[in-house]
């Protein structure tokens, strides 16, 4: 790969002036933007308000030192990728080891070789941009959960046993919709509809891993595990329906028809994991759990509701989530009958 | 030992420029002087590890500015400073400051 020449945006952090202004001078030399802090406090605090490529970090500063900071960074999510070039004198190379071990990238010896400032940001600044360029490549074509997962525990196939919630929507009647409009309409609505759904799902907690026609799959509690996955569903849910409902409203004024979508929700074991090729997977969930979902959501349509869900989804719900039993229902291909449940809309 | 390493100042000169030079020399100027303050009353407070910092600063430009006997003095007073020994600095920190002084003397006369 060919080294980037690209400007970067660059931290120093120095309590010593001198220091500041010799590294802003060279790294603004070699065509960077650069910004300075006094010390690591300061420092976090322009770190969380914009964003930067490269941070230059002293070990040795009042209030807030260079370990310090370093630990701050590993705990923040957001900050935890930026390379850091610890700035050091030639004496303390036992603290720069340290540095080293607490997720520092590399590190550079004051006075400063502006040959070696030069080679150790740029490479720093490489690595940087292809972490962000992988991180976006795998946020399009997978949820920002599955690649922060890919991201932190790398990628591999095979699955494990999990608990989850898994969620089957779907628009209902969508055959007779789709007969009655030009193919330009149904793909611009159906757009619409993945785009307004995406929301309520990852802001959720959930996945979306299927989007099939007019349908899509969603789990929550994994590969992310959050101990309310079952609410943090039927909230998704019911977020969906509102979400719907002002798409409707939109539609009606421009004179198109309303649409209706059902949605099942059912909690339980499932296998997760990359299923696919090294080179093309997806991930999912498979198991009786997902079964279950697919034929309760199945059911709104005959039930006239458009959120159903089962048994031990409805025992991980607060009471103020208000649902309706509908008894136990036997589905085809199934031995045992399942209770099944309306939330209340 | 001369005060200033020529080589070292030649390459820093090069390496910022003629303009920046200047400006660089200026801040040290501006800071020694409140440098050697924190020296002292760290001494004077017992506060070993101010004493190291500060120590550790003034090292650190010496250090750029090819100012070698400073900083070797600075370096000595940093140790004492990290080992906790500040009874023994004695006269030391006195060769400190006319190590300052004559560093500072002679950038002033560098500057273009």
């Amino acid at each position: 790969m060919k080294p980037s020449h690209e400007p970067g945006r660059m931290l120093v952090v120095d309590d010593n002036r001198v220091n500041r202004l010799l590294l802003t001078r060279a790294l603004e030399q070699n065509g960077h933007v650069v910004a300075t802090a006094d010390d690591g406090k300061m420092a976090m605090e322009m770190l969380r308000a914009s964003p930067f490529d490269v941070i230059l970090l002293d070990i040795d500063m009042p209030v807030m030192n260079g370990f310090e900071v370093l630990e701050a960074l590993l705990k923040d999510d957001d900050l935890r990728d930026l390379p850091v070039v610890m700035t050091s004198a030639s004496d303390e190379l036992d603290r720069v080891v340290k540095c080293i071990e607490m997720g520092a990238e590399d590190y550079l010896v004051k006075p400063l070789n502006p040959v070696l400032l030069r080679a150790r940001v740029n490479a720093s600044l490489e690595k940087k941009r292809l972490r962000d360029q992988q991180r976006k490549l795998f946020r399009t074509f997978a949820t920002p959960q599955v690649a922060e997962q890919l991201l932190r525990e790398g990628f591999s196939l095979g699955g494990k046993y999990v608990t989850a919630s898994v969620m089957f929507a779907d628009i209902r009647s969508f055959t007779t919709l789709s007969e009655n409009q030009e193919p330009s309409e149904t793909i611009e609505l159906l757009n619409d509809y993945f785009a307004l759904m995406f929301d309520p799902i990852t802001g959720n907690h959930g996945t979306v891993n299927q989007m099939e026609g007019d349908g899509m799959m969603a789990i929550f509690g994994a590969p992310v595990f959050h101990e309310d996955h079952r609410a943090q569903a039927v909230r998704a849910g019911l977020e969906m329906i509102e979400m719907l409902e002002t798409f409707n409203e939109q539609r009606v004024l421009q004179g198109k028809g309303r649409i209706e979508i059902g949605i099942g929700i059912a909690t339980g074991r499932v296998i997760s994991g990359y299923t696919g090729t090294q080179n093309r997977a997806t991930y999912t969930c498979v198991g009786d759990t997902v079964n279950v979902a697919a034929r309760i959501e199945n059911h709104t349509k005959v039930a006239g509701k458009p959120i159903l869900i089962d048994q031990y989804t409805r025992e991980g719900l607060p009471d103020s989530m208000g649902v309706e039993d509908l008894g136990e229902l036997v589905f085809k291909g199934k031995q045992q009958p399942i209770r099944v449940f309306s939330v209340q809309v | 030992m001369p005060v200033i390493d020529q080589k070292i100042f030649a390459d820093l000169k090069q390496m910022s420029g003629e303009e920046f030079i200047n400006e660089l020399i200026e801040t040290f100027l501006d800071d020694a002087p409140n440098l050697l303050t924190e020296v002292r009353s760290a001494l004077g407070s017992k506060d070993a590890d101010s004493f190291r910092r500060a120590a550790h600063s003034l090292k650190s430009n010496a250090m750029t500015f090819g100012a070698m006997k400073l900083a070797d003095l600075a370096k000595d007073l940093e140790r004492l400073g990290k080992e906790n020994r500040l009874a023994q600095v004695g006269d030391q920190l006195t060769a400190l400051e006319e190590a300052v002084k004559s560093a500072c003397e002679e950038l002033k006369g560098l500057k273009s």
